[in-house]
């Protein structure tokens, strides 16, 4: 560990002078800045729950992620910032193979969840969505009542055997998500008509309504207002009593208020793993400091 | 400021110029449209105003008495001498009670002409029905003949030509004045199938065999069309051969129609040995017609379902059959209707295939099974408008009226299930 950060810092300490420069020499010199592979700061966990080595994805010939490696610990919640197009969507989304459905991508290293390989090609992959769940960043309720949206994932996987059970989970899923005392009276209502924000916990209902050991929330605020998304926030940090949780985000504020760790991305790299309080007062890397200062991104 | 200004100006300028071209822009359209309506009043104008009269029959209204001598007939309660009487003799002389200064055989013979071919037979019929009536005297009611039927329906129209001579016209004239000759809905056109004369031929059975054969269309492109649909677009992989398939059916969708009737002729009749005629192989063929039709406006409705609706459901772990039954195939389920009832209703209008697999055929029964022999709608117009018997013209007509009203009801279905079933999300 103490040997990758004092190589990175090295390599800090050569760029130092052109920073320096005018603008237009200042965009260059990130991208060298980074050494393939290479993290500073806490990405290894002793309790983990995924444990992702040298993860490598590419979209046909260009490569998207580079030789990520990280723990994700149970019950954390995480926060994977970044500038747009840094990769990190496109690492979560391998975390319950959504990626899966594109054809051209195709994902390298080892990735284990509970110490099983996510992506052994006798892995039923239904199984492992119904263990790490997933929010996305539009709302995507199906247009069908509120209802039939959470019951749906318990129904499909067979997890009530009367309707009462399904009741109960529907009640106890709404609840969980702050939602119950705004929908109780009106279950049977089509879940598009509701606002945004509550199309949003809605979806987040629907999720732990199968019970997963994991939710991976992919900017799960960023369609929504400012009172939509505190609520939301309020509901994250609920849930990560009991869940394990990963968000992807954009709002910087939002990860600070939210994860306990941050993972900063760039250009498909993992720079810097840190707890988040350090990220934002003290990051290890030159690259989350200039991106948390806005510099960029 | 003076350079502000001249730059106010040219924009004011381009202001005009821009709304010029949109109001040209606007009055094309509107032009557009102009010509495409008068187009379908025109047609609707011509086709209602030749064929309204296709609706009406010409009857005769008289108290016939079955007279057993006058029918030939030594004993009528002999169901086998029954049978070959002659049932004309009746209505002449019910004629020329009518008409007293008829005499003579030559007269006689040109009363004959104002009488049906068919309503000898159909008062056969009604006899046979109730042995009964021989001997007493009936109001009957029976069809003119087909010269009679345009001579009373058009003799102010040039452009129709009187088949009846001097004489016959003037006891015509006096029949109609007396209210024995009289036009009345056309029944007969509603519940027979083809016939030589046309007083007597009908659409029913070309309704039929449009049914039926659509029937079969139907039942086979929809679920094959919507398999399809469904598999190239979720299943899949994306490679060559699927490029290859998808633009095989879009060519396919452009394949002249009177090609699959070729193809129709030579697989299903030749050599599959399967019987001319029937609904079943004109199904067939229109199911290939069809086909790509609907195949292709699936994989539209397919694809215009939301992704994020696939990732919602995928997400919570439902497996890629489910994700397809449970949501894309829900919300795509308005598209694919409209498209197979557009395809179905391209397919209603069709002729050409059906000539070739020999539904073409002159048939006076009404088809009661998908092997029995049939004619369809288009192919009832084809063959009246084809006929020299002038009263098939407006028969023509008509039959063109109820093949739109099949048309426009179809589309009504369309537009409204899609208003039915389309969601929001």
């Amino acid at each position: 560990m103490s040997t990758l950060n004092t190589s990175i810092s090295t390599e800090q300490t050569q760029r130092e002078a052109p920073e320096l420069a005018p603008a237009a020499v200042q965009d260059k010199p990130e991208e060298t800045a980074i050494e393939y592979g290479q993290t500073v700061g806490t990405p290894f966990a002793d309790d983990a729950k995924f444990r992702l080595r040298d993860v490598e994805v590419y979209y046909g010939e260009s490569q998207a992620i580079k030789g990520v490696s990280l723990d994700i610990a149970r019950n954390e919640v995480i926060a994977f910032i970044g500038p747009s197009g840094c990769g990190k969507s496109t690492f979560l989304r391998c975390l319950n193979r959504m990626n899966d459905s594109i054809d051209i991508c195709r994902v390298k290293g080892s990735l284990e969840l509970d110490g099983q390989d996510l992506y052994d090609p006798r892995r039923d992959v239904v199984e492992l969505r119904a263990r790490v769940g997933m929010v996305f960043q539009k709302p995507n309720p199906f247009p069908k009542s509120i209802y039939d949206n959470v019951a749906y994932g318990p129904r499909i996987h067979g997890l009530a055997n009367r309707k009462s059970e399904l009741d109960d989970i529907v009640e106890d899923s709404l609840r969980k998500a702050g939602l119950w005392n705004e929908v109780k009276d009106r279950l049977d209502a089509p879940a598009t008509g509701m606002s945004g924000g509550q199309q949003q916990r809605l979806c987040i209902a629907r999720t732990i309504a199968v019970s997963p050991e994991v939710v991976l929330m992919d900017e799960p605020c960023s369609a929504l207002d400012p009172i939509a998304t505190a609520k939301v926030e309020e509901l994250i940090a609920e849930l990560s009593e009991s869940y394990t949780i990963i968000i992807v985000t954009h709002s910087m504020q939002q990860a600070a208020r939210v994860s306990h760790r941050t993972a900063y991305f760039h250009l498909g790299n993992l720079v810097e793993v840190n707890a988040t309080d350090k990220v934002f007062t003290a990051p290890e890397h030159k690259l989350t400091e200039s991106y948390i200062t806005g510099r960029f991104g | 400021m003076t350079n502000s200004t001249s730059q106010a100006e040219i924009v004011r300028q381009s202001l005009k110029r821009r709304y010029r071209k949109e109001r040209r822009f606007r009055a094309y359209g509107i032009a557009a449209i102009a010509v495409a309506l008068t187009a379908l009043v025109v047609l609707f104008a011509d086709i209602i105003g030749k064929g309204y009269t296709g609706f009406l029959k010409t009857t005769l209204t008289l108290e016939v008495t079955f007279d057993p001598e006058l029918m030939y007939l030594e004993d009528p309660t002999d169901p086998a001498q029954l049978r070959n009487g002659d049932y004309l003799a009746p209505l002449i002389a019910a004629l020329k009670k009518e008409l007293p200064e008829v005499s003579g055989r030559r007269a006689e013979r040109a009363l004959k002409g104002l009488i049906s071919s068919y309503a000898a037979s159909d008062v056969k019929d009604l006899v046979a029905a109730d042995p009964a009536i021989m001997g007493t005297t009936q109001r009957l009611t029976f069809l003119a003949s087909d010269d009679v039927d345009v001579f009373a329906k058009h003799r102010d129209d040039a452009s129709y030509s009187i088949k009846l001579t001097e004489q016959q016209q003037a006891w015509a004239l006096t029949l109609l004045e007396r209210g024995i000759i009289e036009n009345s809905f056309n029944d007969v056109f509603f519940s027979n199938g083809d016939s030589r004369d046309p007083g007597h031929a009908g659409v029913l059975g070309a309704i039929v065999g449009s049914l039926l054969t659509m029937a079969v269309t139907l039942l086979l492109s929809f679920p094959i069309g919507v398999s399809a649909a469904i598999y190239l677009e979720e299943f899949a992989p994306q490679n060559r051969l699927t490029d290859f398939i998808e633009v095989n059916i879009n060519n396919l969708a452009a394949v002249p129609s009177i090609i699959f009737g070729l193809l129709g002729l030579a697989v299903f009749i030749n050599l599959f040995g399967m019987p001319r005629s029937v609904p079943v192989v004109g199904g067939l063929v229109l199911m290939l017609m069809t086909l790509p039709t609907i195949i292709i406006s699936s994989r539209a409705a397919i694809k215009s379902v939301p992704p994020s609706i696939r990732e919602a459901a995928q997400g919570i772990g439902a497996s890629k059959m489910q994700v397809v039954l449970h949501h894309v195939l829900p919300l795509a389920m308005p598209g694919m209707l409209t498209g197979s009832i557009i395809g179905m209703a391209q397919a209603l209008g069709e002729t050409a295939p059906l000539l070739l697999i020999g539904m073409v055929a002159f048939i006076v029964d009404v088809p009661d099974g998908f092997f029995s022999s049939a004619t369809v709608l288009p192919v009832q117009i084809f063959l009246w408008a084809g006929s020299p018997e002038q009263g098939f013209i407006e028969r023509a007509s008509a039959a063109i009226m109820v093949l739109l009203a099949f048309l426009i009801s179809m589309n009504a279905l369309a537009i409204w299930l899609r208003k039915r079933l389309e969601r929001r999300w």
